[in-house]
């Protein structure tokens, strides 16, 4: 199902579907380091849409934009239809309320390069919190629930284990199932394997590719090369807070257009 | 382990190579340690000599050990070290929330009350307190209140609000510390996950900041424990005055004192041990093993010595 839907973003010809996520002049600074410089781009439902690019290019900050941890200081995003922290009503923008923007969240899974497991809780209880806290799910249908999505990324066994007792794979695979339980409707994922032992990476894109396979919307910061020609519907490169090139993976990897894309190319592959 | 003795091509003097001959050597000789350790035993020789040639009863301090004035004084200091410890930690949070808060006038107050609780004595605080009563004569909370202010402002009182409010200024300080150690991931994780600020904060910044926050706050309370002997300046009725009554009224001052020393030793002993397994508890999750208590040694070396270390 990966290859049918991969030329609607390309060609346009989805238009029907409302796109997950929609970018238009997408401005973002940090006080005088102006990092997105105008960003436009579309990702269709059930996409694996991914961004590559140099260290300080502005797709992490673009990533993190799209569940508000930045707010962007020009342009529009909007997440399956409804703008990315305001609420539009008769022309004018409000800014939401912090509930309003926690609500959004939770059909918006993230999973970090970093884990950023909660250390002080089980990995079944890492699981368990949003679903319980956030939704008000029961204890006992947010355990079942977590053990079954720990039995997925493969890791059933080790539900009692704190983070500290993981390896980085396997921290990285309880966070993705952490982001799953909420049962969001779209996946960001930033550099989710960078900061893993390459004998790790394996375990993690495996379960990254089964999510795509299952028709996951997912957005993708990588170095991963290899997963973005595989599984990648869409790729963009992105340079100096521009998108310089997009495309189909296998087109923009092998065909790069651009001097900046072959060059950067050149010392990643 | 039988199974290859009959092997004919090895010689039986080779069998055990497992256990490599260890090395001999003479060790280097620390003539400095022997030194220091004659002079330290030399000068504590000194001084139980001098303390037993002092004309010290001390038979007089099991005697009053659980005298009922001491024992009243001994309730009164414990007491005004829970209560204190109480406003403290819960003016201290409130503080540190302000502190933190976008909010510029709760900030540079919570700022300003810890510039001045932690800038002057505690000493010169409680006698404040005390004497607050010659500018004021009256306490008039309009609807609710109104009474002759040293009918209102008891010692106990005094010496509440003269160590609680110090203190809160201290606890603020090591609150912020701790919500501050709490990597910026967790608030980013819990957010993404959909969870409100509150929420966030209760859920996974708090109970991390604990492990950084509750250290201190023990350290905190023994040293209250024995801050609160200052609380003599607003006359109330701790362990220290009554030792020091007691001590005048039967001629026994210096026993008294060691008495009330022994007491204040034996507090914050039990503290400390309580410390132990309130960090311990918070601990967890932070280091793969938690290493096992006192009693786990214990009962591990009863079980099997000759397996010791093997417990875990």
């Amino acid at each position: 199902m990966s290859t049918s839907k991969s030329k609607a973003t390309n060609t346009g010809s989805g238009k029907a579907a409302v796109p997950m996520v929609k970018a238009e002049g997408v401005h973002k600074s940090f006080g005088a380091a102006h990092i997105l410089k105008g960003i436009d781009l579309e990702v269709a439902p059930r996409e694996v849409f991914c961004l590559i690019g140099p260290s300080g290019s502005g797709k992490s900050t673009f990533l993190r934009c799209i569940n508000h941890l930045e707010k962007i200081n020009s342009g529009r995003l909007s997440v399956d239809g409804e703008l990315v922290g305001y609420r539009e009503h008769h022309g004018k923008l409000y800014e939401l309320r912090d509930r309003e923007v926690a609500a959004r969240r939770r059909d918006i899974g993230m999973v970090f390069q970093r884990f950023n497991l909660f250390p002080h809780m089980t990995a079944l209880e890492n699981i368990m919190e949003a679903p319980v806290q956030v939704k008000g799910e029961s204890k006992a249908s947010a355990r079942e629930r977590a053990a079954k999505l720990l039995d997925r990324v493969g890791l059933a066994d080790k539900a009692g284990n704190y983070p500290s007792q993981l390896s980085g794979g396997q921290q990285q695979r309880v966070a993705i199932a952490r982001a799953l339980a909420m049962e969001p409707k779209l996946m960001l994922f930033d550099e989710p394997t960078s900061a893993l032992d390459p004998e790790l990476v394996g375990d993690v894109l495996d379960v990254m590719k089964d999510l795509a396979a299952d028709g996951m919307t997912m957005v993708v910061v990588t170095h991963e090369m290899g997963f973005a020609r595989e599984v990648g519907d869409s790729l963009v490169f992105m340079d100096d807070g521009v998108v310089v090139e997009s495309g189909h993976p296998r087109d923009v990897l092998t065909k790069p257009q651009h001097e900046r894309t072959k060059s950067f190319l050149s010392k990643v592959l | 382990m039988s199974v290859d003795v009959d092997k004919p091509a090895e010689p039986p003097a080779a069998a055990p190579p497992a256990q490599p001959e260890p090395i001999k050597a003479i060790p280097v000789r620390h003539y400095g340690r022997w030194v220091a350790a004659l002079v330290v035993i030399g000068l504590l020789v000194l001084l139980v000599r001098a303390f037993a040639s002092g004309k010290v009863n001390w038979g007089a301090i099991p005697e009053y050990m659980f005298n009922a004035d001491i024992l009243k004084g001994l309730r009164n200091t414990l007491w005004i070290t829970v209560l204190s410890m109480v406003i403290g930690i819960v003016l201290g949070v409130v503080l540190a929330v302000m502190r933190q808060s976008k909010n510029p006038v709760t900030k540079s107050v919570a700022w300003f009350y810890v510039w001045f609780f932690r800038g002057t004595p505690v000493y010169v605080q409680l006698f404040l307190w005390f004497n607050l009563g010659l500018v004021f004569q009256y306490i008039d909370i309009m609807p609710i209140y109104k009474d002759e202010w040293s009918d209102f402002m008891t010692p106990f009182l005094c010496a509440l609000l003269g160590l609680g409010l110090n203190e809160a200024a201290y606890m603020a300080e090591i609150c912020r510390a701790g919500l501050n150690a709490v990597d910026e991931g967790q608030t980013e994780a819990a957010h993404a996950l959909g969870m409100s600020h509150g929420r966030t904060l209760r859920r996974i910044v708090v109970p991390q900041a604990m492990r950084v926050i509750v250290p201190p706050t023990g350290n905190e309370v023994i040293n209250m424990l024995k801050t609160s002997s200052l609380v003599i300046a607003v006359q109330y009725y701790d362990l220290l005055q009554a030792a020091q009554n007691v001590g005048r009224d039967s001629g026994v001052v210096v026993e008294m004192l060691i008495l009330a020393a022994a007491w204040y030793l034996i507090a914050t002993t039990v503290l400390s041990i309580g410390q132990y397994y309130l960090e311990r508890y918070y601990a967890r999750g932070a280091s793969r093993q938690l290493p096992p208590t006192p009693f786990q040694r214990l009962k591990a070396k009863l079980a099997g010595p000759n397996r010791a270390g093997g417990a875990a």
